[in-house]
């Protein structure tokens, strides 16, 4: 009733009040006719008070702070500060909230400022991260020497402009290559194993890989140690280092791998089957292109963990300040093992160098990331743009095929049939 | 088709004489391709399992020399020299723990928060930028951590430590033995290098573990159940604390005890920032601490065959204790109802 009344004020006037003699349905007046109808409600975006509310609160906060600090109370420290002040805010805020709303919303409004500190506060974490890492080792870092030289010829107290990284940074490059020589493959293979052959030994593979994704990266690094370098001999190079590396990613990309082609759905496995596929043509030709960018976020992913390890790399690459590009004979050093030694120097420009070392992994680390989430980051079988104008060009590019075939030697679908 | 000439009506096939037609038997044969596929697929798959199979045997095997000499005062055992035999994993392990604890305290209330900023409150691009700034803080080597931690956050930590020394210093866990906090002048020394301050390092590389699980749970809140809360005129807070956190409880446990299990392996950021000690310390606050894997770090040149072994006793320790907690929490992850599809 009040529906009608409220949707449809115009024809709420317009009837005449008084009934006819066959009474049909008419509408009562409105007791309140006078009265425009409600505005509607705006119930979302940012009121301009909820905005006065906490300016004022912030000004109102760092105000009391700042006179705390400096002036009735002996307190001292950025991190108090800080402290400090964000109390002294949330209390300001919820009188100044206290004034217009009741309890339910106090509450709602305190949690969101909560939340978002949590988030802002992660936030922080991460930049002072990067930005530190970057300022302590920008001294070496604007050297161009810092990338094109080795420890070599640079002691301990030589300026920063003699003697650089390259060989950490090329140790790196060598140790990521043979591991993913190593992994991908038989990453790919297991994954597959898995999730595609039906065996019923997959859970427990699947199991197994589980529990060795616990295996702390330390234990990696000991076990090669100990059977490759003490029992069979070798010594400790770029290889072993290589292989402890791989070790304690294989678990991590065979499991996030598994995970991705778990994501394909079944039915186009199904499709490819009931054309007649055999089962290694749709695990090649339909399941792992289907999850392509998953799975090369998960490889990535993974190498990138492995890249920034450093425990396994200290027992087994051994440490050297000379390039070194021979990964099956003599130490190799990869950049985070380069950072952690050089910063333990009680040197100031070694420390330096250090940094750089850091900043440069970090930067190594970051560029890959980006890759990650450029190439990955779809659903299996959502394609990009450019993907999915290819493959509309190749179906195009079948249909002709078909067409063509059939007008040309219809006797062959004659014969099919007969 | 269109060519074939129609001379045949269409015709019923006759009946098959002689009782109840049998369903055909179904049997499916593998080509010679599929066969090598196969016999390639299973070959990786069993290379995988050898190594892994082959490291946990390894170890096992390893450790079991050092075990059988010492037997059950391995457990008990703080010091460690395993020259003389005298050799245990309390310590280490007690104070492995302590700092995966100090870390998670830290990392679970801002690893919450995060996640549910990220889906509840933030506005869409907002979101995606965080989400990508969370899963690129996972991914910062923790050497980095480390090199932060020991040379930008001790120093601002260290006053952190010294009030929670003087003001909650009647906890016993908050209890620093040297420290005089009625003396304003007091060296900070005590507090450097403690099992907290590692604890928040290892914090920092352990939020984004959890916060990415929790995020994934949150988000899969069914969209009814969160417009069913928001029509019966709940604010957004009430949604969260009576729909998205019970709907996430699994998830968020899950989450929690997966970065647990990596602060637990942490090394080279512990290695930087503690300085070992050998005897049971429950005062997280007091200078030095210890941990597994830095406890192999350090000693792992200087140990002789016996001693290496002993190593490995310790890691497998603390291997096993990982191990415990990352199947309990994909149990967790797993048995929730958010849990159903995601993947901890």
């Amino acid at each position: 009733m009040s529906a009608v009344t409220t949707s449809e004020p115009t024809v709420a006037a317009t009837p005449p009040p008084q009934p006819q003699a066959a009474p049909r349905t008419f509408l009562p007046a409105r007791p309140d006719a006078h009265v425009a109808p409600a505005e509607r409600r705006v119930i979302g975006g940012v009121s301009r008070e909820s905005v006065m509310v906490l300016l004022g609160a912030v000004a109102s906060s760092l105000a009391t702070t700042l006179l705390l600090f400096g002036r009735l109370t002996p307190l001292a420290g950025k991190f108090g500060f800080v402290v400090v002040l964000f109390v002294v805010f949330l209390v300001t805020y919820t009188v100044l909230i206290s004034l217009t709303e009741r309890t339910t919303a106090i509450v709602d409004r305190l949690m969101t400022v909560l939340l978002t500190a949590c988030a802002a506060a992660a936030l922080f974490a991460l930049f002072s991260v990067i930005v530190f890492v970057l300022i302590k080792g920008f001294n070496a870092l604007r050297h161009a020497n810092f990338y094109t030289e080795d420890m070599s010829i640079a002691g301990p107290l030589d300026p920063l402009t003699v003697g650089g990284i390259l060989h950490a940074i090329v140790g790196t490059l060598i140790m990521t290559l043979i591991g993913l020589v190593i992994t991908v493959p038989l990453a790919l293979a297991t994954a597959v194993y898995m999730t595609e052959s039906g065996s019923r030994w997959a859970g427990f593979v699947r199991t197994v890989v589980t529990a060795m994704t616990a295996l702390p990266s330390i234990l990696a690094g000991l076990f090669i140690f100990a059977t490759w370098i003490l029992i069979l001999g070798f010594e400790r190079s770029g290889l072993a280092a290589a292989i402890a590396m791989s070790i304690m990613i294989l678990p991590i990309i065979v499991r996030s791998a598994d995970v991705v082609l778990r994501l394909v759905p079944g039915n186009l496995r199904e499709a490819a089957a009931a054309l007649g596929a055999p089962q290694w043509r749709t695990v090649w030709h339909v399941v792992l292109p289907t999850a392509r960018s998953g799975l090369t976020t998960s490889v990535i992913l993974g190498v990138a963990r492995g890249i920034g390890e450093t425990a396994p790399v200290l027992l087994t690459a051994g440490f050297t300040s000379t390039m070194n590009v021979n990964p099956r004979a003599n130490p190799m050093v990869s950049l985070p093992l380069a950072a952690y030694e050089l910063v333990r120097s009680p040197q100031e420009n070694m420390v330096a160098r250090g940094f750089g070392a850091a900043a440069v992994l970090m930067v190594l680390v970051l560029v890959l990331f980006t890759l990650a989430r450029i190439l990955g980051g779809r659903p299996a079988g959502r394609l990009s743009k450019h993907g999915a104008r290819r493959t509309a060009a190749r179906s195009a590019e079948d249909l002709r095929r078909f067409e063509a075939r059939q007008h040309a030697v219809p006797s062959i679908d004659s014969e099919v049939m007969s | 088709m269109a060519g074939v000439t129609m001379d045949v009506l269409t015709t019923i096939p006759e009946a098959p004489t002689g009782g109840v037609p049998s369903p055909r038997p179904l049997e499916s044969r593998r080509g010679r391709s599929d066969r090598i596929f196969h016999g390639g697929v299973s070959l990786g798959g069993i290379i995988v399992l050898a190594i892994m199979v082959a490291v946990g045997v390894f170890l096992s095997l390893e450790a079991w020399q050092a075990l059988s000499t010492t037997g059950l005062k391995f457990f008990t055992t703080t010091e460690w020299q395993p020259d003389s035999g005298n050799f245990g994993i309390a310590s280490v392990l007690l104070g492995t723990v302590l700092i995966a604890i100090v870390g998670v305290a830290i990392a679970l209330p801002l690893a919450t928060g995060t996640a549910l900023f990220i889906t509840e409150v933030a506005p869409p691009r907002v979101r995606s930028t965080m989400v990508a700034l969370v899963d690129l803080m996972a991914a910062v080597p923790s050497v980095v951590y480390g090199l932060w931690g020991l040379f930008l956050l001790q120093g601002h930590l260290v006053g952190v430590s010294r009030w929670l020394n003087t003001w909650l210093g009647w906890l016993p866990f908050f209890e620093v033995s040297g420290s005089d906090p009625t003396d304003p002048l007091s060296s900070t020394s005590v507090y450097t290098a403690s099992t907290f301050i590692a604890g928040v390092v290892v914090a920092m590389m352990v939020m984004p573990i959890q916060c990415v699980v929790m995020r994934e749970v949150f988000s899969q809140v069914p969209p009814g159940e969160r417009e069913g809360a928001y029509a019966l005129g709940s604010t957004r807070w009430g949604m969260i604390r009576v729909v998205a956190i019970p709907f996430g409880r699994g998830g968020m446990i899950g989450g929690t005890m997966l970065g647990l299990g990596r602060a637990l392996g942490e090394t080279i950021a512990v290695l930087l920032i503690i300085s070992p000690r050998f005897d049971l310390n429950f005062h997280v606050l007091e200078a030095g601490g210890n941990s597994v894997s830095s406890l192999i770090a350090l000693r792992y040149t200087e140990a002789s065959g016996f001693g290496l072994s002993a190593l490995m006793a310790a890691g497998l320790g603390l291997f096993a204790v990982t191990l415990v907690i990352n199947f309990t929490a994909s149990w967790f992850v797993a048995r929730s109802r958010s849990g159903a599809d995601s993947e901890a």
